[in-house]
């Protein structure tokens, strides 16, 4: 509300400004969407960014809009974009950007940045980040708010099995291993979850078995190679066979506080959750690196900033300016202490702000450490429909109602009649 | 009879306000939405281009269709009958003389009043595995609770049991006072006569009833397709689309696979099938309905 009144404020006093004909410079306002997908005050941390960018840049005016989850987000910006009322850059998914340059929404930056200072700095990112942001050879998205998943552990049962609490499981054996010594009748060794976000944790135990789910330009998909259905085996199997999972599926929203309440020992979770877990578990938690199988592994995830194409030259520099602000290593800093989302570039990890927290909160750099790690998220063109094609095959089988192998091959032939237009 | 020309005139600017709402929010949309499951989806790349009933035949080929169009069907089975029986039983047990009467009226309808989706939020705690309210229960007695909602077998009735325990207060109200409205007469007349408190249930009151079932049971039939709020807390229609419901897969085809013009079709599927149901409901048992 306060927000609305002093943009308004703002806007009289600059009509009053441009009638007196003392404006020094033409005034640019811009209009930016937003999606919050985790919880936490996060509205007013972004509010307060763009006030500071507001107050040093007198030229430029954002009205940063709060536009629910990215779902959401995407809905609005693209409803927006064809009433003829559009937002001239957003924050959406990563991995929305196939369908967004199949609706010919967004430009690439490589056509907006203008001096070597700004191409430098379109390299300034971790590689691993600006993978969802990048296809066809130009950049699309430049990373915000991302994340990884990260495996929190629960060090007090580990000690009450018997096990090294500093000493998290490397690999898939040993977490296999662990579990079974902590698994009693009211708790469980570990659990991954399987609603809300299922091919974003399989992108993490393909990769680890040494797959990845897409290539590179979005139209071909690998779900039915041998190491991805060995992984999806390898899932079914904690909770059939091993007996360190429930068998089943796992609610993704609900299982922090399974975690929390010490049901189970070792959780699969965004690092999103690090601040919650950190202000809520009443034990000695940990936060490690997905364990490996024949390499470690985790796709990334979270939001990016694109530029719409209906704007002008104007709009284009303006909304340069502000993502470059966004982005700068102090405020992605900053971003990153407020919420648990990585900082997005090297240089993020080097300001005085996040150093200090990470010495005092060492569990704040496994995301960054495990980059080196980390591949893209699954993205596509059609990206919807191929990403639920292949969550229905993971129910599918971890229900017990399919075959890991049939329930791949065929989501397969599904991604493979979706994509082939794009080959 | 003929209506003086101003009458004719006046008639029609009384009725222009209503008929713009209905022309602009309803007959507008359908029809377009018709003209639209005619067409193939498009993009900035491959524009949009009139293919007939392709749209139409890729469904009859769709198995995810087919699988929530059954789930609708059972899950309409599941919770009609059963909402609307138990409104009966609880507006019978609350319209006697009782002691705090209005407190348990209100409990019966609190859950109406709560939005589906923080009903959702709440159920979906009891049924989480291990440490929600259902298998803490279980587990003090001494069975081994279950994964409720990640089991294909128990998710769709497990929703069915939250949506009779959302439904079945708001039905209750209506019975309640269609029970108000039965003359006290008629129970003494029965009573007379050495009718028993079934006979009388069955021969005087539930007739009278009727009227209230008929519009209580086209508005459960309504919302058993209307109603799928609760799928985006509790289970995203998953596991394997075991829990998916035709309007939800209407929304995920619109807005995540942004297949507007296949979804589209979908959606006439479940208009033709509202309004086939609306017109039998009406047309059959209405004449078995006793009005006053």
């Amino acid at each position: 509300m306060l927000q609305k009144m002093q943009l308004m404020m703002m806007g009289l006093l600059l009509s009053v400004c441009l009638t007196a004909g003392t404006a020094a410079a033409k005034q640019t306002e811009l209009t930016m969407y937003y999606p919050v997908a985790v919880g936490g005050p996060l509205t007013q941390v972004i509010d307060g960014m763009v006030d500071q960018f507001m107050a040093e840049n007198p030229g430029i005016t954002v009205n940063a809009i709060y536009a629910g989850n990215y779902n959401d987000a995407r809905i609005k910006a693209l409803a927006a974009l064809k009433s003829g009322q559009p937002a001239q850059l957003s924050v959406l998914f990563s991995i929305d950007i196939y369908e967004l340059i199949e609706q010919d929404a967004i430009v690439a930056f490589d056509d907006v940045v203008q001096t070597a200072e700004e191409k430098a700095w379109l390299n300034s990112f971790y590689p691993t980040l600006m993978e969802n942001g990048k296809t066809a050879g130009k950049t699309w998205g430049i990373p915000f708010q991302r994340s990884t998943i990260v495996m929190y552990y629960n060090k007090d049962l580990f000690r009450k099995a018997g096990l090294d609490p500093e000493q998290p499981p490397a690999d898939w054996d040993e977490m296999v291993a662990m579990g079974k010594k902590i698994t009693t009748a009211d708790r469980w060794g570990v659990m991954i979850p399987s609603t809300g976000y299922p091919y974003w944790m399989f992108g993490a135990l393909a990769m680890q078995n040494g797959q990845v789910l897409m290539n590179g330009d979005g139209n071909t998909t690998y779900f039915d190679h041998p190491a991805v259905i060995e992984a999806l085996q390898f899932w079914k199997d904690l909770g059939a066979k091993h007996g360190v999972m429930p068998s089943g599926t796992i609610e993704w929203g609900t299982l922090r506080q399974n975690f929390l309440e010490g049901k189970t020992a070792m959780m699969w979770h965004s690092t999103g959750n690090l601040t919650a877990v950190k202000d809520n578990a009443d034990f000695d938690f940990g936060v490690a690196m997905l364990p490996a199988s024949k390499r470690r592994g985790t796709p990334t995830g979270g939001g990016n900033f694109y530029i719409f194409k209906q704007t002008t030259p104007d709009e284009r520099r303006a909304a340069m300016q502000l993502i470059k602000f966004m982005t700068s290593p102090e405020n992605s800093a900053r971003w990153s202490i407020k919420t648990g989302y990585m900082g997005v570039s090297p240089a993020a990890y080097d300001t005085a702000a996040l150093k200090d927290y990470v010495a005092g909160f060492p569990y704040a750099a496994v995301a960054r450490d495990q980059l080196s790690h980390a591949t893209a998220e699954l993205s596509t063109y059609q990206t919807g429909r191929i990403r639920k094609t292949l969550d229905d095959a993971i129910q599918a089988t971890l229900t017990g109602a399919k075959t890991p192998e049939a329930s791949l091959k065929e989501a397969q032939g599904v991604a493979d009649r979706l994509l082939k237009p794009y080959r | 009879m003929q209506l003086p020309r101003k009458n004719h005139v006046h008639a029609w600017l009384l009725l222009m306000p209503a008929a713009i709402l209905l022309i602009a929010f309803t007959h507008y949309p359908t029809v377009t939405t018709v003209v639209k499951s005619l067409f193939s989806k498009g993009t900035a790349i491959r524009p949009s281009q009139f293919t007939g009933l392709d749209n139409y035949r890729m469904m009859i080929e769709d198995p995810v269709f087919w699988k929530v169009l059954g789930n609708n069907l059972w899950f309409a089975l599941g919770t009609i009958p059963t909402s609307i029986a138990l409104a009966i039983v609880m507006a019978l047990f609350v319209n006697r003389a009782l002691p705090g009467r209005s407190l348990v009226r209100m409990a019966y309808f609190t859950p109406t009043i709560l939005p589906m989706i923080a009903v959702a939020n709440i159920w979906l705690f009891f049924y989480t595995p291990d440490i929600g309210l259902i298998d803490q229960i279980l587990t003090a007695v001494g069975i081994s609770g279950r994964n409720w909602l990640g089991d294909p077998a128990t998710v769709l009735p497990a929703i069915m049991v939250m949506t009779i325990w959302k439904e079945a207060g708001f039905f209750m109200i209506f019975y309640l006072a269609a029970m108000q409205n039965i003359p006290p007469e008629l129970k003494e007349a029965a009573r007379l006569e050495g009718a028993g408190r079934w006979t009388y249930f069955f021969r005087v009151m539930f007739p009278l009833l009727m009227p209230t079932t008929l519009f209580v049971f086209i508005n459960a039939v309504l919302n058993s397709f209307k109603l799928v709020d609760h799928l985006f807390v509790l289970t995203k229609g998953g596991p394997d689309n075991a829990s998916n419901l035709l309007l939800y897969y209407i929304f995920e085809t619109a807005f995540s696979y942004f297949e507007t013009h296949y979804a589209a079709a979908l959606t006439v599927v479940l208009l033709v099938l509202l309004a086939a149901m609306a017109l039998g409901q009406f047309f059959i048992l209405d004449k078995r309905v006793h009005y006053r």
